[in-house]
């Protein structure tokens, strides 16, 4: 380099500076005194910690500023604790800064790269070892064990085969069918059209057999909001139109992007929001996505009355509920 | 000698009458170590997966890993007598029920954050000083994996107690398995035991939470240390540090009792945290079922860029002979994160292959003498920021009072412009900070004295800087960009033009500099 024959000159490792404690005895017994009194604090937080175990119950809360409700059982278990570790450190570093010597050391690197006949050695190690076990003449034992290694690396796969089952049409089918009645979510109370007002939102889930366990998996495809508006308001063609009852349009409550509950219902706008990744839905348009990362409308379940005006089905879901999956065909 | 020092004595005859060991302890508890500020931010990381352990272990003594369905009967009235998975039963029992469970609970959650915070912090150390460069490329790789299982395992780990919010967190990894094509619907039905939620996921993630993933730490953390331990630490520039030396202090006794201490004081102040910062309330929550969900829903800080990209996606999905790619979760889910982890691990080759540079590397950068590095180190972390911000939309609209539609479209404006313009400005700031510099050095440090001068002017005085300090600023190598020849000697176009064309260009990119001073232009200004 043509610059690095002017450059300007290290000038080398700067001379010690010696600390107080180094030349005056006193510094260094107040030093002394300064660490045993951290390591002191640190017992004393321990103290803490056991007192605190055994003297506080675990139900007394007072009111502590910035903190606001605090169980002080916790609290002083935990500032205890802080303080046995915190102090502890705080001594040995000021032990370390204060006493310690403080002299720059200086060490030498070395090359990681081996010298040349090493690795000349090795490589005939190698070579030497191979033509040993002749993997380079038998070809045949080559092959054969290139086919059971990679065999081998199956088994594992094959083995793991009862992680699951395979997801069939688990995918696309609900829980609903036709003359289903809708019920509350919670209470598993059937619900009657004069139940709602307009502009109210119910959770609602399909009526289970009195008793009978209704499993996560199920309430995790089954979920379907109501929601009542007044009939005027619908912007939809005539099947969708068809699918509601006074009024009332039912919509999956699992997000059509990656499954959540869509729970945020804006009563003005009459707009669906997913807490999760704020995709919006139209509720006078069948659930039109005007907003974020959902591709899909949430699916829109026919409903209808039954003989006692309690609400149901029309029929099952015509599409898949959820976010979207491989096999789905729209 | 005193009864003490035979007993010393004797220990270490035992011992190193079985293993030889006397040789290589003292060889390395003289081991030296440079001392910086920023070396400790590695330890943090370190001690945080101690602290992570020792927490974690006390947490598995009392939680109970299974969806089984049980009725709530503890100490936290609000939810008596509802069903809830034991998973969650168990960590309301030792929320209030197990003396110091919350403060363990806590202590627990604390020290992730911070583990995940130190590595981040970590990385941006090591990338912005050059300090992967040969030869720590290994161990740079091994980094990255450590902040990728990091993630993982902390969302793992948030995801046990089976809450509403975290139920929520599975619901959308389930949604990620589920939009991969071809086997998505397969690998979820096997992830989760059948639909989700299904019944066996707690435990599934509870045996890869507590065994499998700390026991991959482990592994890769003891390889990372040893190869920093065998390569001996890189050191900041300095007077006396060379690219052959180390300056710093002694293993023993300095460094034991520095790293030790500063051990405890990350436990402390974790445990102070732990005490007095509530953290992942889960009682507030209720448990988790599909059909429910709180408004703000927000993974730990570490997942919300993940979050944040997942928001902003436009609405892209294709159907085609009855099948379905879900654009919306691929790119922002699992495409885009791939190429960025891809393209950090292998940052160390690319840059050394544009910059022709296969030397050995102790001494570390200042970030302002390799502006290009510099400038797309920022350029990513604006991304990552513009994406995090993005992942708390909900939460930033509340509280300023804007639309989740203002900051959405910000964002996705945002993600494409201003990570370049970031590149820009902060590649301008390092050559101006050369150049700042370069003056300092001829012209010396200005002391704020003004003097008149008998014509009447006035000047400032400037004060030559130390040799120290004029060294540190013109110690940097100043290498020419990469000559590329286009064709050999005989003018026949040499193989992979376009490859080299790409090289040379990114080479000179790379380049660019403002001349440091030398000694040269520091006698010229003596003459005038």
């Amino acid at each position: 380099m043509s610059n690095e024959i002017e450059a300007i000159k290290d000038p080398g490792l700067p001379a010690h500076v010696h600390r107080r404690a180094d030349t005056d005895p006193k510094a260094a017994k107040k030093a002394e005194r300064q660490v045993a009194i951290l390591f002191l604090l640190s017992a004393l937080g321990t103290v803490t910690l056991i007192g605190s175990y055994i003297f506080i119950p675990q139900d007394v809360f007072f009111y502590f500023p910035v903190l606001g409700n605090t169980n002080a059982h916790q609290l002083f278990l935990g500032l205890g604790m802080a303080a046995s570790l915190f102090f502890i450190g705080m001594g040995a570093i000021h032990w370390a800064k204060t006493l310690m010597p403080d002299e720059e050391v200086i060490i030498q690197r070395h090359e990681f790269r081996s010298p040349d006949e090493d690795r000349a050695e090795f490589i005939k190690t190698v070579k030497e070892g191979a033509a040993a076990a002749g993997l380079g003449r038998r070809s045949l034992i080559k092959r054969s064990l290139g086919l059971s290694l990679g065999l081998v690396g199956l088994s594992p796969l094959i083995l793991l085969g009862d992680l699951g089952p395979l997801p069939g049409d688990e995918l696309s089918k609900t829980s609903w069918k036709a003359g289903t009645r809708l019920v509350t979510d919670p209470g598993d109370r059937p619900i009657r059209a004069e139940d709602l007002e307009v502009g109210a939102v119910a959770q609602t889930l399909p009526e289970i057999e009195p008793g009978a366990h209704r499993a996560l998996s199920d309430i995790g495809k089954d979920a379907v909001l109501l929601i009542r508006l007044r009939p005027e308001e619908f912007n939809l063609d005539a099947e969708r139109l068809s699918w509601t009852y006074e009024g009332i349009i039912a919509f999956s409550k699992i997000c059509s992007h990656m499954g959540c509950a869509v729970a945020l219902y804006e009563q003005q706008t009459k707009h669906l929001l997913c807490p999760c990744h704020q995709s919006t839905f139209d509720v006078t348009r069948a659930a039109k996505v005007i907003f974020g990362p959902s591709a899909r409308p949430l699916p829109q379940l026919a409903i209808t009355v039954d003989s006692e005006g309690y609400l149901v089905a029309q029929s099952p879901f015509n599409e898949p509920v959820g976010p979207s999956f491989w096999e789905r065909s729209s | 000698m005193t009864a003490r020092e035979k007993i010393a004595g004797s220990v270490a005859n035992y011992v190193d009458e079985r293993t030889g060991a006397a040789k290589w302890m003292k060889k390395n508890l003289t081991k030296v170590f440079p001392d910086h500020w920023s070396f400790l931010l590695g330890e943090i990381a370190l001690y945080s997966f101690v602290i992570l352990l020792l927490s974690g272990t006390f947490l598995t003594f009392w939680f109970d890993p299974s969806q089984r369905e049980v009725i709530y009967e503890g100490a936290y009235a609000p939810l008596e007598g509802l069903k809830m998975s034991a998973a969650y039963a168990s960590t309301l029992h030792i929320s209030f029920e197990v003396r110091g469970g919350l403060l363990m609970r806590q202590i627990h959650h604390w020290a992730a954050l911070i583990f995940m915070a130190a590595i981040v912090v970590h990385l941006m150390r090591v990338y912005f000083t050059g300090a992967f460069r040969k030869p720590r490329e290994f161990n740079w790789i091994i980094g990255v994996g450590l902040l990728t299982l990091g993630i993982v395992e902390g969302f793992l780990g948030y995801s046990l107690p089976d809450d509403l919010l975290s139920g929520t967190g599975i619901r959308i990894a389930e949604a990620i398995i589920q939009a991969l094509p071809l086997v998505g619907s397969y690998l979820a039905f096997f992830a989760f035991g059948g639909a989700f939620p299904g019944e066996a996921f707690i435990p599934r993630i509870y045996t890869v939470h507590v065994l499998l993933l700390p026991g991959a730490f482990l592994a890769l953390i003891t390889v990372h240390l040893m190869l920093v331990w065998y390569q001996k630490h890189t050191q900041y520039p300095g007077p006396g540090r060379t690219e052959k030396n180390v300056v710093g202090y002694p293993l023993m006794p300095v460094y034991m009792a520095k790293a030790g201490g500063f051990f405890f004081i990350v436990f402390g102040v974790t445990a102070f945290l732990g005490a007095v910062a509530s953290i992942n309330p889960i009682w507030l929550y209720g448990p988790y079922t599909p059909g429910q969900i709180s408004a703000g829903s927000q993974p730990d800080w570490y997942m919300g860029w993940l979050d944040g990209l997942v928001r902003m996606s436009p609405p892209l999905e294709s159907h085609f002979f009855g099948h379905t790619v879900s654009w919306n979760i691929l790119i922002p889910g699992l495409i885009v994160p791939g190429i960025l982890f891809t393209g950090m691990a292998l940052y160390p080759f690319i840059e050394s292959w544009i910059t022709g540079d296969k030397r050995e590397h102790h001494l570390l950068d200042r970030p302002r003498n390799v502006p290009n590095r510099t400038a797309l180190g920022v350029m990513s972390l604006t991304f990552m920021l513009v994406a995090l911000i993005n992942g708390g939309n909900d939460i930033i609209a509340t509280t300023f009072d804007l639309t989740i539609n203002q900051i959405m479209w910000f964002s996705r404006i945002g993600i494409l412009i201003l990570p370049p313009l970031a590149f820009v400005i902060t590649k301008r700031l390092c050559l101006s900070l050369q150049r700042a510099d370069r003056d300092l050095v001829l012209h010396g440090r200005e002391t704020g004295r003004l003097v008149m001068m008998e014509h009447g002017e006035f000047v400032e005085v400037h004060e030559p800087i130390s040799a120290e300090k004029a060294w540190l600023l013109t110690q940097h190598e100043q290498n020419p960009a990469l000559a590329l020849e286009e064709s050999d000697l005989r003018g026949v176009r040499r193989p992979g033009v376009l490859k080299n064309k790409l090289r040379a260009r990114m080479s000179k990119a790379h380049a660019v500099a403002v001349p440091k001073a030398t000694a040269a232009d520091l006698k010229e200004i003596e003459h005038h």
